[in-house]
């Protein structure tokens, strides 16, 4: 019994939102989050991952369906009472409070006594190594110091759930990416469940248990960010995280979880069938560029390419080619003493594994 | 090298001081920033500080008095109110030959009403004596000198004496009088030598010759012409005065033109609050004259009510008006606005038309049957009428910077306090609230400000109890003409803003004041 609820901390149930009585802005989400899990929504602007996130703190209502938290309903109960810490966007620091009254408002509502009160807002500070920052106002502090006080702030009440609409948006790249290890490492740390929602995919994969895809008002996929990025579902999915490459074609044969594709220029390639339709329908083909295989590595599905730039990141270098008639088709090159070196303007041999290579659906748009 | 041995004053490259070349750089800027401020400046100059400071200067200007009546302010210099006596002959002489020449130019009236307000009386006394002067009883004098040596009669004759090298020294008190009577004639633009000379100059003449000590002659036939004014028979001034108005017997009437004698007075701030300036130095008015402090009050007062009933309806329809999206928002701004295409007397009479006992209000009250009908409310020509209306006038200027300040307070500011656990009352009063305060003084400052110098809307509805010190100002501009009166009064409500104005600096901080 426990078992399950802690597995069903946060549940949607079927839940739809609309703003104006025409549109869905949210249809039909089901979802259930575990307790201590650290759950992203991720998402372009205009998929619903806001207004889920809005729903469960309780600022907007669900048009149908059920939120519970804790096994309990929460439809009606209003947020105050949700007990649900909040990490906002900009991160809405009360700017007539010091960084202390800020961190002891949610205390004294509460009407938690005065030395208990301070104890607690020493400790969230110390937390998020803001020690000496009692006094200060808002105004005062740094883009990165207000995003510290701001979780201090959600966290200074021992919620067990702290929503984050996107808390790192306004910081630099840097900061943002050490941001992402301090919350990921407090939530280590105290256990809580956070409901994460983000349009940045590398932060989505660096700090969650799970990640919830949106588009549309849907789920598109839920999964741990490994599979996400490996074994994405749909043509959606595979575009939205990470890079990779497409190749439009027909289905021909489906055998089992293979499939024949029959490309627009004429050529076949076999391919992993994840979501493709039956023989005759069109397909969306998905190839990792750090899966391509160049000159004597290609085994499977070799083709002749035309390399028509290279761009040098460090790390690796970008590989622009002519595949298939596809003149947007990249393969990584590792900047590895063992790999293949090319040059513009030269014809080689690419290639790819049938397992790389998914077959997916053709969205309309 | 060179830039180490001098390390306090940083080069710039072509060898000058930075500092230097930093300012001729900016002197452009600033040049052409301040020939973009001019005609503004200019006008503003003109057409705004310029008249302001005149007023102003009204209020302690006092040069008509010894600029009608030079003589006779110099004269009585010497004479002191607390004697309890009128002053001697030689201020009546004075006063003869000021109040001949101030009729002769119709100025004494309006030295008479400039009196008038420190003493009522003073404007009738002046305007009947005025009208005698002219016909005093020094003819006999002149006739006595044309009886003597006929050709005193030619004005030629008199133009010879004056051309006399010692005529001003032998003569004086004769040589001022001619001196301002040539100059009345100029102004009048007639011929000296055509026009009799009237009898002032023939009793100054008749003064001079009485007082000479050795004699220059200086016509023919002289020491028999100064030896017949001294058989002369006098005539004295004071009696032609106390003829002309008993009046001028009472020590107090020469009290008050002594006390307003100097360019400058405190007269009328001193009345402006309800003193007065007596014999005995600055009192209180008389209870039953003291109406300015009561109109301050009642000003400031009802400018506070005004304000607080702004406030308290203004500040739910602009949070209303933020929670609003943009374009619903500036639709219903300019419903808010709307009231300014219509003329202030127009929206004025309205509630005029809505207020009155046979009005709108009352017609619906008493057709619904909550008042009877011999009892309709009076909600016009009293306080009532004045802050009904006039808070109606003045809301937008509330609205306005509110709703302008309470948009840029994120909504997530309430939503993170409801999510920290702040119940809806909370949440607005502990995070809000203090956020909106500055859009609040902006409007209250604003409010304030125009309704304590409001004047069309009390004088429409307010009757008479719910009149302004405006409304005084009004008339004393333009119905009693005490300008000075008028100015004094305007002097001290800029002067109560200003000191509202610092006062709210040093509360609030004009920092805080935000109009979006």
């Amino acid at each position: 019994m426990s078992e399950a609820q802690d597995d069903q901390f946060v549940v949607f149930d079927s839940v739809q939102k609309s703003y104006d009585g025409r549109n869905l802005v949210v249809k039909n989400l089901n979802l259930d989050i575990a307790k201590g899990e650290f759950l992203t929504m991720l998402g372009p602007s205009g998929s619903g991952k806001t207004t889920c996130l809005m729903m469960l703190a309780g600022f907007e209502t669900a048009t149908h369906g059920e939120i519970k938290l804790g096994g309990q309903a929460i439809n009606n109960i209003p947020p105050y009472k949700r007990g649900i810490g909040m990490v906002f966007q900009n991160y809405a620091l009360f700017p007539h409070m010091t960084v202390g009254e800020n961190l002891a408002f949610p205390l004294e509502v509460r009407k938690i006594g005065k030395a208990d009160r301070e104890q607690k807002v020493k400790r969230a500070l110390s937390m998020v190594q803001m020690d000496d920052f009692m006094h200060r106002r808002p105004a005062q502090l740094s883009g990165g110091q207000q995003q510290r006080i701001a979780l201090a702030r959600a966290l200074v009440f021992e919620p067990e759930l702290v929503l984050m609409d996107e808390p790192l948006g306004a910081l630099d790249k840097q900061l943002r990416e050490h941001m992402q290890y301090e919350i990921k490492h407090l939530h280590e740390q105290l256990g809580i469940t956070v409901v994460y929602v983000t349009h940045d995919q590398s932060e989505a994969l660096t700090m969650s248990d799970r990640v919830a895809v949106f588009d549309d008002g849907i789920i598109q996929q839920l999964a741990t960010p490994e599979e996400l990025y490996e074994r994405p579902t749909n043509s959606f999915v595979a575009q939205f995280i990470g890079e990779n490459n497409r190749l439009m074609g027909t289905v021909s044969t489906i055998d089992g979880d293979q499939a024949v594709v029959k490309l627009d220029n004429g050529a076949e390639t076999s391919a992993l069938a994840v979501n493709c339709g039956a023989a005759g329908e069109r397909t969306l083909l998905s190839i990792r560029p750090e899966r391509v295989q160049l000159a004597h590595e290609a085994k499977q599905n070799v083709t002749q390419a035309k390399v028509l730039e290279l761009i040098y990141l460090g790390d690796h270098i970008r590989c622009r080619m002519d595949v298939h008639g596809d003149t947007n088709f990249i393969a990584k090159i590792p900047n590895a003493p063992e790999s293949h070196r090319v040059a513009v303007g030269e014809t080689i041999d690419v290639g790819w594994p049938a397992d790389d290579c998914r077959a997916l659906d053709v969205r309309s748009a | 090298m060179q830039n180490e041995s001098t390390p306090e004053i940083p080069l710039a490259a072509d060898g000058r001081p930075l500092e230097q070349s930093l300012q001729r750089a900016l002197r452009a800027q600033k040049i052409r920033a301040f020939l973009l401020v001019v005609p503004l400046l200019v006008f503003v100059l003109i057409t705004f500080l310029a008249p302001i400071a005149d007023m102003l200067y009204r209020a302690v200007d006092n040069r008509i008095v010894s600029e009608t009546l030079p003589r006779t302010v110099e004269a009585l210099s010497d004479w002191e109110e607390s004697e309890n006596e009128p002053p001697e002959e030689d201020v009546f002489i004075a006063l003869y030959y000021d109040l001949f020449f101030a009729a002769e130019n119709k100025i004494h009236t309006r030295l008479g009403s400039r009196l008038n307000y420190q003493e009522t009386g003073m404007s009738s006394l002046f305007r009947r004596t005025g009208r005698r002067v002219d016909r005093f009883d020094t003819d006999e004098l002149t006739d006595a000198f044309i009886d003597f040596d006929p050709r005193w009669e030619d004005p030629t004759h008199w133009i010879t004496l004056s051309e006399h090298p010692e005529f001003a020294n032998q003569l004086p008190e004769t040589a001022g009088v001619w001196d301002d009577w040539t100059q009345l004639l100029i102004a009048e633009e007639d011929e000296l030598s055509e026009e009799e000379p009237e009898d002032l100059i023939y009793f100054a003449l008749y003064r001079d010759l009485n007082n000479i000590g050795q004699p220059v002659a200086l016509m023919d036939n002289w020491s028999e012409t100064v030896s017949a004014a001294q058989s002369f028979e006098p005539v004295s001034l004071r009696e032609q005065f106390a003829d002309a108005d008993e009046d001028w017997l009472l020590p107090s009437v020469w009290g008050t033109i002594k006390r307003f004698s100097p360019t400058i007075t405190d007269g009328y701030l001193l009345n402006a609050v309800d003193m007065q300036k007596t014999a005995d130095g600055i009192e209180a008015q008389p209870e039953s004259r003291q109406i300015y402090g009561l109109l301050f009050g009642r000003t400031l007062f009802m400018s506070l009510v005004i304000t607080i009933s702004s406030i308290l309806l203004a500040y739910p329809i602009s949070y209303f008006l933020t929670s609003l999206p943009m374009r619903k928002a500036n639709l219903l701004l300019i419903l808010v606005l709307l009231p300014f295409w219509t003329s202030l007397l127009v929206r004025t009479s309205a509630w005029k038309v809505l207020l009155q006992q046979q009005g709108v209000i009352n017609d619906l009250l008493v057709w619904v049957g909550l008042v009877d009908d011999a009892n309709r409310l009076v909600m016009m020509n009293n306080q009532t009428g004045t802050i009904i209306a006039m808070t109606h006038i003045l809301l937008p200027f509330m609205i306005l910077p509110m709703y302008s300040v309470m948009r840029t307070i994120p909504p997530s500011y309430v939503r993170a306090a409801k999510s920290l656990g702040a119940t809806n009352w909370t949440a607005f009063w502990r995070v809000y609230f203090p956020q909106s305060v500055p859009g609040i003084g902006a409007g209250s400052i604003l409010v304030f400000i125009m309704a304590i110098g409001y004047y069309i809307t009390p004088a429409i509805v307010g009757g008479t109890e719910g009149i302004f010190i405006s409304n005084r100002i009004a008339y004393h501009i333009s119905s009693s003409l005490n300008w000075g009166l008028a100015s004094a009064l305007g002097g001290i409500l800029l002067l109560a803003v200003v000191i509202l104005y610092w006062l709210y600096d040093k509360f609030v901080g004009i920092d805080n004041l935000k109009l979006g």
